[in-house]
This record gives structure tokens, C-alpha cells and sequence, in this order.
């Protein structure tokens, strides 16, 4: 390096530099306007329902936003890259489906149906990503396509394949139990039971945080989504890069389909629809940009604890259901106003 | 500011074999002739420019040095040796680096980041191989700070840099990974007269560093100031090319404007009417 190089370990100071002080610099974070929003939500319910500060309904709470999370994660990395997936609320009922059937029909070990299922929502993952880098539609477009061929699909199969809409029960099947601990089981902490996909969800937050900001990978994913022509003139595989992100949303699937199944032993074909909005909601709220570049998993996983807070506190509250949408809206909207205002300002001050 | 640099350059030996040699290259876009018959020369430590106005072929010419399209007829040699590029990629490889009007960057992004783009080093192995975040902001540092830029914050996003301290990251980024060739596409293009200067100098630090430049501009002062070598391109084809020696600023300006059309113009120009100054213009 050149002989100017200040010593390692010791930043040269800028008279041009003010200090920025650490609550400045935690302003101008991407997950901060969700952070303020999240607070709102919770002191809300906690002054209007009384039953929303127990500790078993934080729990439940938390089991509600990490059944969203596990799914928010991925698509806040796939829109920091700059693409939608509206497939992915499907998915997670197609992958669900595939384990089910595979292992009753072939009279297997539910493992092999559900390593047989990862590997098929993987490659719908990939067929999603490849289809996107080698035609020129938005990804808006191809994974509405994919929408609604899987929705057809699981409908279509399930009925053609055990002539209901639902699977057949498959818990007195071999390693039901297993894979139950695995993706359904509950965790009881002083008394208080916690969903194993809270943990799950903590763990996708922790990789996706990781990925984005320490690897290679990370610096990809920005890129793509914040100037794709310039990150492929500097030599960055765009393609890999977006088709990697189509397989972490469909891992995500995977793991939140898995989950179903085990939890309910039998799944619903007509599932799932509607929710690939509700995650791209999340990572919204979490301050993830809609036209990509900008974002953060912690900001997504926040933002789905604001979904979990709202749809049962709501029922703490003893409220009409009926208004739940409503009510949820009025949320998001507020949430979503928060988060722009605040950036605004954290930009302005930098 | 590098008027005696230049001359100094002039004493160089000719006989060298140049960096990059384009020798009659012809490009076709199916039955459009983008680029006829044109030849550059590029020597290390020395500053070639291409001048030539809006549809001159400019743009594809550089396309050809960076790699993005392959010439039809013609040679293309890089280092003596006859070539042609298949990609982007190939020509970094080879050590042509390319700095486009848009140059590369990603606005979100810090700088250090942007600075190690496509080419980031990791420390660590298996699951725990990350970026080397320290040596990347402390490199990005001391190389602006080599071109003479004193960044305030090497974490600020890249967008809210001025246009000349981005471009001079671009060449600063070009230089650092290893560019022997560095090619300019307009880089003055939309800077005032005071960053036009800056990133000026940015060229000729890097030239004198012993790369070879290719500077594409349509402003001939620009050129004249840093250039050794001046191609002049019209409508496709090669319209000059000269050497510093062969050359003045006011024949080059005037060949760069077309000649003749240059005169029709300031005739033209010299019959309209004198702007009004009865309100008490300053």
C-alpha cells in the first residue's frame, strides 16, 4: 500500500468530520423506522389489552411474526437485490405438499419426503432466477406467472392424487416425530412455550445480517439491486447473484412449509395465497427500498413482529375480528408514513 | 499545471511497443458502418485522446478497447500480441480498465464498498470467510488520499460524492487493481471548468504513474492540456491523427469543429445581432 496509508488501528482524525454520535448514527440505520414503528404497536396493545403483556402471549405473539419472518428474511434480501417473488406465499403450501405426498405415496420415511421437498422448492427457487436473467420481463411478471401455476398445481395434484383438497394425515408415518421436533416442536422456558420456529426465524436473521454485510455475497446483493449495470461492468456475476436469492426465498418456503405440515399433519392445497404480500409488507416496513439497493434483515424481521403484535393483539384485545384488515392497514400505512418521515430525517441530518 | 510533464514525455523513445495498437479497425452494425478504418496508438505513461463529436463513434470504439463488442476488420493488438476481446472480464484481465460516463458505481453504497466491488478480499475460511471490512475502508483511504482526494468519510454512500470525486474514485479504483491501460470515456463530460481541472489532474497522476490513458472527450482544450497523441473522429471514420509536436490547440480546436463548418459557423454567427445591453447587464 502507499506510504500514506494511515497506521492500521489508528483513524486519522477529520476537522471536517463531526463526531457522529451514536444515537445519530443508529438514525440513519434502514431498520430504524420499523424499530419506532414496532414500539408504537406494542405500548398500544400493551395499554388497551390487558392479557397482551403476559408472558405466554408474547410468546404467542412472537410464534405468529416468526411464521412471517421466516419468510420476510429472504424476500427483504431478494428485494435489497432488487426483484420480487410473488411465488413465495405458494410456495411455502407447494413445498408443504410435496413432503406430505411424496412420503404417502411412496410409503418412505417422511426425511426422504421432506429432503425430496427441499430439493424441488430449491429448484423452483432456481427455475424462478434463471427465468428472470434469461428473458427480459420484471420479475414482477415471471413470478406471477410462477403464482399461479403453483396455485393450480398444488389444487390440481392434491385432488388428482388423494381426490380432497387436503392431504392425508401422515403422523403415524416413520420420523413424523423427529421432524416434528425438528420443525414444529414447542420449547418450554420457565413455563412459557415458545415454537422452535421462533428459533428458526432468529437463525435466518442472524445468516441473512451476516451474508449481507460481511461476504462477498452481501456486497453482491446491494449491488445488483442498487445499480445492476454498474455491478456487472465491475465484474459481479448479476446472474448468480439474483438466482442465489430466488433459493434463499425458496428455502425459507422449505422451512416454513415444513413447519406446516408438522404442526397440522395435514395441509390445506388452497393455502398460502395472499401471503407473498405480506412479506414483501414486512420487508417494506423494515425499511427495505422498493426499487432495491437499501435494506436489512433485522428491519424485515421487525417488521414482521409488527404483523404478529397487530393480528393477536387484536384478539387480546377482545376486538371484533372482523375489523382485523382494517385495523391492519391503518398499521401498515402508519408504520410504512413513520418509516419515510424518519428516514427523511436521518438523511437530512447526515 | 502539466505542461512540463507532457513535454518531458515527448522525449520518449519511439520505437516502444505500444500498450494497446488498433490498426484500421472496422466495426458494422449490421448494414450502419459504426466505425471505419480507424487507428490509436496507446503508450505507457502516455495520454492518447479521441476527440470527435455526438455519433463520431466514439462509444464504439471504446466498446472494442473494453471488451463489450468485437471489431469486424482490422487488428487490435495488446502488448505486440494480435487479439480479441470476448468480454468485459477478458479485457480487465488484460489490464485495460474502462471508466464509463456512468462510471460504475453504486449511489446507495459507502465508498469503500464501492471501491472493491466485483473484486472484494475476504480473510477467514469455510463459513467464516467475510470481507476484510478493515483492510477495504483503510485501503480506500489511502488510495484517494494517493490522488490527492482526502475523503471525509470513507462510509458515506458514493451518490453523495460530486461528480469529478466520483470519477476520480472510478480511476483511483482502475489504478489500484492493477489497470496498465485505463480508458476515459468522456470524463469531463458534465463537471464545471473547476472538477473538469481536478479530474484532470487525476488523468495525469495516473499517467505519470506509467499507465496509458485513453481519454475520450469532444472538448479539445481538455484534450490539448494532458493529451500526447490526438485522434479525431467524424461521422465514423478517422478525420486526424496527430502528435502533440504535429499540433496546435487552435488547429485542433478547429479541425475538432469541423474546419471549414467551423468557419460557415462564425460567419453565420457574426450577422446575428448583438444581445441587448440596455438593462444594465453587469
Amino acid at each position: 500500500m502507499s506510504t500514506t496509508a494511515p497506521a492500521p488501528g489508528k483513524p486519522v482524525a477529520d476537522e471536517r468530520l463531526l463526531k457522529t454520535s451514536p444515537l445519530k448514527k443508529f438514525l440513519g440505520r434502514p431498520e430504524l423506522g420499523s424499530v419506532v414503528g414496532a414500539l408504537a404497536v406494542f405500548l398500544f396493545f400493551a395499554v388497551v389489552a390487558d392479557s397482551f403483556l403476559r408472558a405466554a402471549s408474547l410468546a404467542t405473539v412472537l410464534y405468529a411474526a416468526s411464521t412471517i419472518g421466516i419468510m420476510a428474511v429472504p424476500v427483504a434480501l431478494l428485494m435489497i437485490g432488487g426483484e420480487f417473488d410473488l411465488s413465495a406465499g405458494v410456495m411455502v403450501t407447494t413445498s408443504a405438499l410435496i413432503s406430505s405426498m411424496f412420503s404417502y405415496q411412496m410409503t418412505a420415511n417422511v426425511w426422504v419426503g421432506v429432503g425430496v421437498s427441499l430439493l424441488a422448492t430449491l429448484a423452483i427457487g432456481v427455475f424462478n432466477g434463471v427465468m428472470l436473467i434469461r428473458t427480459d420481463p420484471p420479475s414482477f411478471i415471471i413470478t406471477l406467472g410462477t403464482f399461479l401455476m403453483l396455485t393450480g398445481a398444488n389444487l390440481g395434484f392434491t385432488k388428482l392424487i388423494s381426490d380432497t383438497v387436503s392431504t392425508k394425515s401422515i403422523s403415524d408415518m416413520e420420523g413424523f416425530s423427529s421432524a416434528k421436533d425438528v420443525f414444529a416442536s414447542t420449547i418450554t422456558i420457565g413455563g412459557v412455550d415458545f415454537k422452535i420456529t421462533i428459533v428458526w426465524w432468529l437463525a435466518m436473521i442472524a445468516a441473512a445480517t451476516w451474508i449481507l454485510l460481511r461476504t462477498r455475497a452481501g456486497n453482491w446483493i446491494f449491488a445488483v439491486g442498487g445499480g445492476e449495470h454498474a455491478a456487472r461492468a465491475v465484474g459481479v456475476p448479476v446472474g448468480r447473484t439474483k438466482i442465489g436469492l430466488y433459493m434463499g426465498v425458496a428455502f425459507g418456503a422449505w422451512v416454513s412449509g415444513q413447519h406446516l405440515l408438522f404442526n397440522y399433519d395435514v395441509v390445506q392445497s388452497g393455502e398460502g395465497v395472499g401471503n407473498e404480500l405480506i412479506y414483501i409488507i414486512a420487508a417494506v416496513i423494515g425499511g427495505c427500498l422498493i426499487t432495491g439497493g437499501y435494506g436489512s434483515a433485522v428491519g424485515a424481521a421487525v417488521g414482521a413482529l409488527i404483523f404478529g403484535m397487530t393480528s393477536k393483539g387484536i384478539v387480546y384485545a377482545e376486538w371484533n375480528p372482523d375489523w382485523f384488515k382494517f385495523f391492519l392497514g391503518a398499521m401498515l400505512l402508519l408504520a410504512t408514513l413513520l418509516n419515510a418521515w424518519v428516514r427523511k430525517r436521518a438523511e437530512a441530518t447526515k | 499545471m502539466t505542461t512540463e510533464a507532457v513535454a518531458e514525455e515527448e522525449t520518449a523513445p519511439a520505437d516502444r511497443t505500444p500498450l494497446v495498437e488498433l490498426d484500421a479497425v472496422s466495426k458494422y452494425y449490421g448494414n450502419i458502418r459504426a466505425l471505419e478504418g480507424v487507428s490509436l496508438e496507446v503508450h505507457a505513461g502516455e495520454i492518447s485522446c479521441v476527440l470527435g463529436d455526438n455519433g463520431a463513434g466514439k462509444s464504439t470504439l471504446i466498446k472494442i478497447i473494453a471488451g463489450l463488442h468485437q471489431h469486424d476488420a482490422g487488428s487490435l493488438r495488446i502488448e505486440g500480441a494480435e487479439a480479441k476481446l470476448s468480454s468485459p472480464r477478458e479485457a480487465l484481465d488484460r489490464g485495460i480498465a474502462t471508466v464509463y460516463q456512468d462510471l460504475a458505481v453504486v449511489p446507495l453504497m459507502p465508498v469503500w464498498r464501492n471501491f472493491f466491488l466485483g473484486s472484494e478480499p475476504t480473510k477467514g475460511t469455510g463459513p467464516f470467510k467475510r470481507l476484510d471490512v478493515d483492510l477495504m475502508r483503510r485501503t480506500t483511504h489511502a488510495e484517494l488520499l494517493r490522488m490527492g482526494i482526502d475523503l471525509r468519510d470513507v462510509d458515506q454512500p458514493i451518490g453523495t460524492l460530486s461528480g469529478g470525486e466520483r470519477q476520480c474514485v472510478a480511476i483511483a479504483r482502475a489504478v489500484y487493481f492493477g489497470a496498465k491501460v485505463l480508458v476515459l470515456d468522456e470524463p469531463t463530460a458534465a463537471l464545471g471548468v473547476k472538477q473538469s481541472g481536478v479530474v484532470l489532474k487525476y488523468v495525469a497522476a495516473a499517467r505519470d504513474a506509467g499507465l496509458g490513458v485513453v481519454l475520450i472527450t469532444h472538448n479539445p482544450h481538455h484534450a490539448y492540456l494532458v493529451g500526447n497523441r490526438f485522434v479525431l473522429l467524424k461521422r465514423g471514420a478517422m478525420s486526424g491523427s496527430h502528435t502533440r509536436a504535429e499540433i496546435t490547440l487552435d488547429e485542433l480546436t478547429r479541425q475538432m469543429a469541423g474546419g471549414s463548418e467551423l468557419d460557415d459557423l462564425r460567419h453565420e454567427l457574426e450577422r446575428a445581432p448583438e444581445p441587448g445591453t440596455g438593462y444594465g447587464a453587469p
